[in-house]
């Protein structure tokens, strides 16, 4: 199915850690995944949602774990369900309620990923989901590069058609309900196509650092951005510096893809950190 | 026990002086089983500056938020042309009385008007005629070249003229004002007074402003409207003053005017002056 990948690659880029069909693979799936975290952690680093989207990969990992208690086989769709209920009931709990939206995402994320963790360990068969926490990157197949493909367009699409509403959102819901927006919905939808991200790549870059790769680029790329443009342009540049570079690297020593990806880009944030006064006024 | 005829539903017989006008009419607002806000009458005409002040509590940001639809509400608004016939909703401007925005985020003055004017992604391309559009709103409100400023670097002045050109984008039917320069030092509360007075010359719409700053109510406001729940007092700012209820709201400041100005007659009947 990627043979055209493949080819272009030999030609193109024809290095001694490329030569393995599953690096090829890997390196499609970062070029597809890392610019995907880089446009969505832009607003979710904006709307300080970094706790929200952390409680999305718990969930995810318990929709993984009653998914599997379901069926046998992988239960992608049975996790994408849950996962989009899971953001939904939060948003909507955290808007009806008072109590502080800390509390109720502590909440939700510290029962999801008890429950995930009882089924999953019930009967000692936890071993087989330890690779969940951790992630699998050169794992991935052609099918499921695919899959990232679409939901890759599918955020695309979202970012096209809804981005300004959402901006408004994030710099003062009551201006942006003031103008019309309806903020639940849009922020219901934001949550659900979060949601389905965070599921889909769960089980290659693990639940313990799927937050760090959507928040550190969009972070770092504040540090320099005067402008939306800006930010997204080097939200997406770092993610993708990071994950090709971090890809890389742990080829070369042998370590886990997607913590190496995310310690580069930590390096990128302290860069940007220490820059950043030249470009901010 | 006084008959409150400040708050009667208003009548303008005839066509308002040939003015646009909007009718506030009957408004009730209730949390539970306090009433917030109980049968406010108001009538406003365009190029008209109308104040609302009162102590806090009174409902004053209520009545704001019920007339953008905000707060579940009783009674009707109205809008209605120069010739009295009804025009339908009017648009609504409103200038908010702070943005309570994350001040790192990487958003320009641009972006924030961009976002507002049209759906075209922002985050992907900055085209020229919305560029200008900008610009031109910008310049309305004297504050042109801020337009590629971070909005966390703004003043709170700046800000709040950057705010004001928002509410200006498209021109609307009314402009509501939410005490608009709290935070803001006294040579940029007459600014700013200054410049929403001259709008009203240019553009021929409603200005209502929610204030506590009675000096410039009194300076520059049309019509001045004291609510405590309901309209308990409507004239002109000299009017309203002077009254014996004003004065026990509102203390030295308005005995100080007494002296100043002679007490002009309070209208007691036939409710609404149009």
């Amino acid at each position: 199915m990627l043979e055209w990948w493949y080819r272009l690659l030999d030609i193109l880029l024809p290095l001694p850690w490329l030569d393995h069909i599953f690096m090829k693979n890997a390196l499609l799936a970062v070029l597809l995944a890392t610019p995907l975290f880089g446009i969505l952690g832009t607003m979710v680093v904006n709307n300080r949602m970094a706790f929200f989207s952390d409680s999305l990969g718990h969930g995810a990992f318990t929709g993984i774990a009653i998914g599997t208690l379901m069926g046998g086989i992988k239960p992608l769709t049975a996790t994408i369900i849950f996962s989009i209920l899971f953001a939904g009931t939060i948003t909507i709990i955290k808007n009806r309620s008072s109590a502080s939206t800390d509390t109720i995402i502590g909440v939700f994320s510290s029962t999801a990923i008890a429950l995930g963790l009882v089924i999953m360990s019930h009967g000692g068969g936890f071993n087989k989901f330890s690779g969940y926490l951790v992630g699998d990157l050169l794992s991935i197949t052609p099918y499921e590069i695919k899959l990232l493909f679409i939901v890759f367009l599918g955020v695309l699409l979202l970012w096209l058609l809804s981005f300004n509403k959402l901006l408004l959102i994030s710099i003062n819901p009551s201006l942006a309900a003031s103008r019309g927006i309806n903020t639940l919905l849009i922020e219901s939808i934001f949550s659900a196509a979060l949601a389905v991200v965070v599921t889909v790549t769960i089980q290659w870059v693990g639940l313990l650092i799927i937050n760090s790769l959507l928040v550190l680029p969009a972070a770092a790329a504040r540090n320099v951005s005067l402008n939306v443009r800006q930010y997204h342009l080097f939200s997406g540049l770092i993610a993708i510096v990071s994950g090709v570079t971090g890809l890389t690297l742990s080829y070369y020593w042998n370590t886990v893809t997607g913590a190496t990806i995310v310690l580069v880009s930590a390096a990128l944030f302290i860069t940007t950190y220490i820059i950043r006064n030249r470009f901010l006024d | 026990m006084k008959k409150n005829n400040h708050n009667k539903h208003p009548h303008c017989d005839g066509n308002c002086r040939g003015l646009c006008c909007t009718i506030i009419e009957n408004f009730s607002v209730a949390f539970g089983k306090k009433r917030i806000l109980d049968n406010v009458n108001i009538h406003v005409h365009c190029g008209e500056l109308t104040a609302i002040i009162g102590a806090n509590g009174t409902g004053k940001t209520t009545l704001l938020k019920a007339i953008l639809g905000e707060v579940k509400h009783s009674g009707k608004l109205k809008y209605l042309d120069a010739k009295g016939v009804r025009r339908g909703y009017p648009l609504i401007g409103y200038v908010p009385q702070y943005l309570n925005f994350d001040p790192s985020t990487p958003t320009s003055v641009f972006d924030l008007f961009m976002a507002c004017m049209t759906n075209v992604p922002t985050w992907l391309v900055s085209p020229h005629d919305i560029r200008q559009r900008v610009s031109r709103s910008l310049e309305l409100v004297k504050v042109g070249d801020l337009i590629n400023r971070r909005l966390g670097t703004l003043s709170g002045g700046e800000l709040q003229r950057v705010l004001l050109a928002l509410a200006l984008d498209p021109i609307p039917d009314i402009l509501l004002l939410d005490e608009p320069v709290s935070g803001i030092d006294h040579k940029g509360l007459a600014l700013f007074y200054e410049l929403v007075s001259d709008l009203r010359e240019i553009y021929d719409f409603s200005i209502i402003i929610v204030s506590h700053d009675l000096s410039m109510v009194e300076k520059y406001a049309d019509r001045v409207i004291l609510l405590d729940g309901t309209v308990v007092l409507n004239g002109t700012p000299n009017e309203v003053f002077n009254h014996d209820l004003s004065r026990r709201a509102f203390g030295t400041f308005i005995s100080k005017q007494k002296s100043e100005a002679r007490p002009a007659p309070v209208h007691e009947e036939g409710g609404i002056i149009c």
